[in-house]
């Protein structure tokens, strides 16, 4: 095929479960590409010489070389390929924000759409996955050296791939009863099936990494406990666990969940199979979602899949500033989400036994820029209404987890108690301890906890081997 | 990390004590603090304080009373089957110190984690009273393991079947506080109600009063905010800056709403839970 029949191909759709149908089960939305579709999404790639995709990317994958092996059939080899630098690739093909990554540099998106970059890596995992062909790299020399990585999220999962394939010995403690962090409690099950993860998380293990769960560092051991057990370093990825709420009237009222609680218990303790699982969850008939990120997306929808007749978002700003990916807006919106934008909640009302019965919003107007650049939100005086709601789910961003700082003397933290780390390193003021992700950055993606690990194992690798 | 169950005893109609596997928690818990479990995959996380432990066998005690569906299945377990997670120890240790006289009042299965609690006060060198109650005779518990670290020793009951009859707050303000007793701190555990009329009683006597609740709760490390209570105006975790509050300044009509969420779900997951348990000819 010559150049010119490739830049005519037009990017090819993502099939997906039909709206009306998908807003009421937990199956996943994206149906995902056959392999025709993949080869011919595939040639829309014209394998530039400097490829600004990769330059895009977190973890630098080498985007234009897999797309070049899907061109060849070669499905299998591509997701090899990938896996050179990004142990997740089912993982990032579904949650990366390609958007603003990867495929806003892609040259064919200055004049048309990008490559599907995105949807060309969760295909190649996909399907290797799926032929059980997984193939597990020769195990390199032992350093003999012992790293302890704390918190089984994205970035703990990288940097224990990193260095297991280094030949060091890798133990990741884990607070919950399932490792994949934010994977597992956070994502729900139709944006990230838990088998993926699963997956993901066992082909570490073959690699030889070693999983402690129900472990929780701060509590069953302390950071210097681990070093006195003989690890020579210490990973901490613990992530942006610390639900924040907005410390208006009648937020314990009973309904009122912060969005941790409320996905946790959908997602990683499957409160939507209750009764065959044992944990319940309010499935409320109107419900609203306070906030616009991608966490607030995950909380509509879900709250649509457990049978609402209603689900409100309320957003404080417009929909320009909301912080969510489009496709996420988009899905939510097409699954029957009614936006109340422009609008902020000032209390909840509750009735006698202490049920929330109503959220009393004020809209806003745009203002003067903040410092975060997007414009700010400013309420209209005299605009109080009233929305009738049974269940709210508190979606406004996720803090600190203060477990491992309070019992590690010496570890320094900035001002919101995250843990300060050196950007290119991860190095935190204490020696052989190393940090990144979520818990230094702040709540932001999987893909960017995941470069935080990948520039951490490589000086973990550095420190290790230098150490005597 | 799974843990297997090495003793079981059933210490009344509803309530039972098991020793479970456990070296590390069993090293490092202090009196106050509890564990998570989970039975089974599709189990809940059970939050239950650590009655007591062993740390040279390893070994944890947990007392628990059967309310619903997970806390029935973990009674019909035996010394042999495993769990399938334990993890702890969880929430802050209680503050022990030498304060003088410190009464100690458990009701009903609210006897088990006050026992630790007692048991370090005593170490520290306090004057014990111990006051202990439940509805009637047969559910007090532990009350051998009690007055072995009590200077002074009070059973109440509701019905009168044994010792005094009354309510343990009742007890406390006639046989001591009316009295003109000194009594320097008070560690209250048992149903919120009883909890409540501690701290009323000491209110008015004013005791400083510690209370351990015992609220729903998904992740316990602080997480979720499942566990929230309101505690002198401001929103605190349970799990983690509790479980003990200053019971003076606990929200307890907003804990008892808390409490409550899942009322109906609850008794439909039991009902189905006694259901199958007899579909099965019983266990």
């Amino acid at each position: 095929m010559d150049m010119k029949e490739r830049l005519a191909i037009p990017r090819q759709p993502m099939p997906e479960q039909d709206p009306k149908v998908r807003a009421r089960n937990f199956d996943e939305v994206p149906l995902g590409y056959t392999p025709e579709t993949a080869k011919t999404e595939a040639l829309r790639c014209i394998q530039c010489k400097n490829p600004a995709c990769v330059e895009g990317c977190p973890v630098q994958v080498d985007i234009p070389g897999f797309i070049a092996k899907i061109v060849e059939g070669d499905f299998i080899g591509a997701a090899r390929h990938i896996k050179k630098t990004n142990a997740l690739p089912a993982v990032c093909g579904r949650v990366c924000p390609q958007e603003i990554q990867c495929e806003q540099r892609c040259v064919r998106g200055k004049k048309g759409d990008p490559v599907a970059i995105g949807r060309l890596e969760r295909f190649v995992a996909d399907y290797e996955r799926a032929s059980g062909d997984v193939a597990i790299p020769e195990k390199p020399a032992p350093t003999g050296k012992r790293v302890a990585v704390v918190g089984s999220g994205p970035s703990g999962l990288t940097v224990a791939g990193d260095l297991v394939q280094l030949g060091h010995e890798v133990t990741i403690f884990e607070a919950l009863h399932k490792p994949g962090g934010v994977l597992v409690y956070g994502i729900p099950e139709f944006r990230l099936p838990k088998a993926i993860v699963a997956a993901e998380v066992e082909y570490l293990e073959r690699l030889g990494v070693k999983i402690q769960t129900s472990f929780v560092i701060g509590k069953t051991a302390t950071v210097d406990e681990l070093f006195e057990y003989g690890y020579d370093a210490v990973y901490l990825g613990t992530g942006a666990g610390l639900p924040t709420f907005m410390n208006i009237p009648g937020e314990n009222l009973n309904g009122v969940y912060s969005a941790n609680e409320y996905l946790t218990r959908s997602n990683l303790m499957k409160a939507y199979k209750f009764p065959e699982y044992d944990t319940p969850i309010v499935k409320g008939k109107n419900v609203a979602v306070i906030g616009g990120g991608n966490v607030a997306m995950d909380s509509v929808r879900t709250a649509m899949r457990l049978g609402a007749d209603h689900v409100y978002l309320i957003y404080r700003r417009s929909r320009a500033e909301m912080p969510a990916r489009i496709e996420e807006i988009h899905h939510a919106e097409e699954e029957g989400i009614e936006f109340h934008l422009l609008t902020n909640p000032v209390r909840y009302i509750g009735d006698d036994k202490g049920w929330v019965v109503g959220v009393e919003c004020l809209k806003m107007e745009l203002g003067e820029p903040d410092e975060s650049g997007r414009r700010r939100p400013v309420p209209v005086k005299g605009s109080e209404f009233v929305i009738d709601v049974d269940t709210v789910v508190v979606a406004i961003g996720a803090g600190a987890n203060p477990l491992v700082q309070s019992t590690t003397p010496g570890l320094e933290t900035n001002k919101w108690n995250y843990i300060v780390a050196d950007e290119e390193t991860g190095q935190t003021s204490r020696e052989g301890v190393f940090a990144g992700g979520d818990i230094v950055t702040g709540a932001a993606t999987v893909i960017l906890a995941m470069g935080a690990g990948r520039k951490a194992a490589r000086a973990m690798h550095e420190y290790l081997m230098s150490k005597k | 990390m799974a843990a297997k169950i090495l003793e079981k005893r059933q210490l009344s109609e509803n309530v039972f004590k098991m020793v479970l596997e456990g070296e590390r928690i069993a090293r490092k818990r202090k009196a106050g603090q509890f564990v998570v479990l989970r039975i089974h995959e599709e189990g809940e996380r059970i939050p239950l304080t650590i009655a007591d432990a062993d740390p040279e066998k390893g070994t944890v005690t947990i007392i628990f009373q059967v309310v619903g569906k997970s806390t029935a299945h973990l009674s019909d377990l035996n010394p042999g089957d495993t769990l399938l997670d334990l993890v702890g120890p969880l929430g802050k240790p209680t503050h022990i110190e030498k304060v003088g006289t410190v009464a100690c009042i458990g009701g009903g299965v609210g006897i088990a984690p006050v026992y630790p609690i007692t048991q370090a006060m005593k170490h520290a060198g306090n004057h014990i009273i111990s006051i202990i109650g439940a509805r009637s005779k047969d559910l007090i518990i532990m009350e051998d393991e009690m007055k072995a670290v009590s200077d002074e020793f009070v059973v109440a009951t509701d019905d009168g079947s044994y010792g005094f009859k009354g309510f343990v707050s009742q007890a406390l303000e006639e046989k001591y506080l009316m009295q003109g007793r000194k009594i320097d701190m008070v560690v209250a555990i048992g149903p919120v109600p009883m909890m409540r009329a501690v701290c009323d009683t000491t209110k008015k006597y004013n005791v400083p009063t510690v209370v351990s609740l015992n609220s729903i709760m998904v992740d316990a490390t602080g997480m979720c905010g499942a566990c929230r209570v309101s505690v002198g105006g401001k929103t605190r975790f349970v799990c983690v800056d509790g479980p003990e509050f200053d019971g003076h300044q606990v929200d307890f009509r907003q804990l008892i709403d808390r409490q409550r969420i899942y009322l109906q779900e609850e008794k439909e997951s039991y009902d189905h839970y006694c259901s199958c348990r007899l579909g099965k000819g019983g266990n």
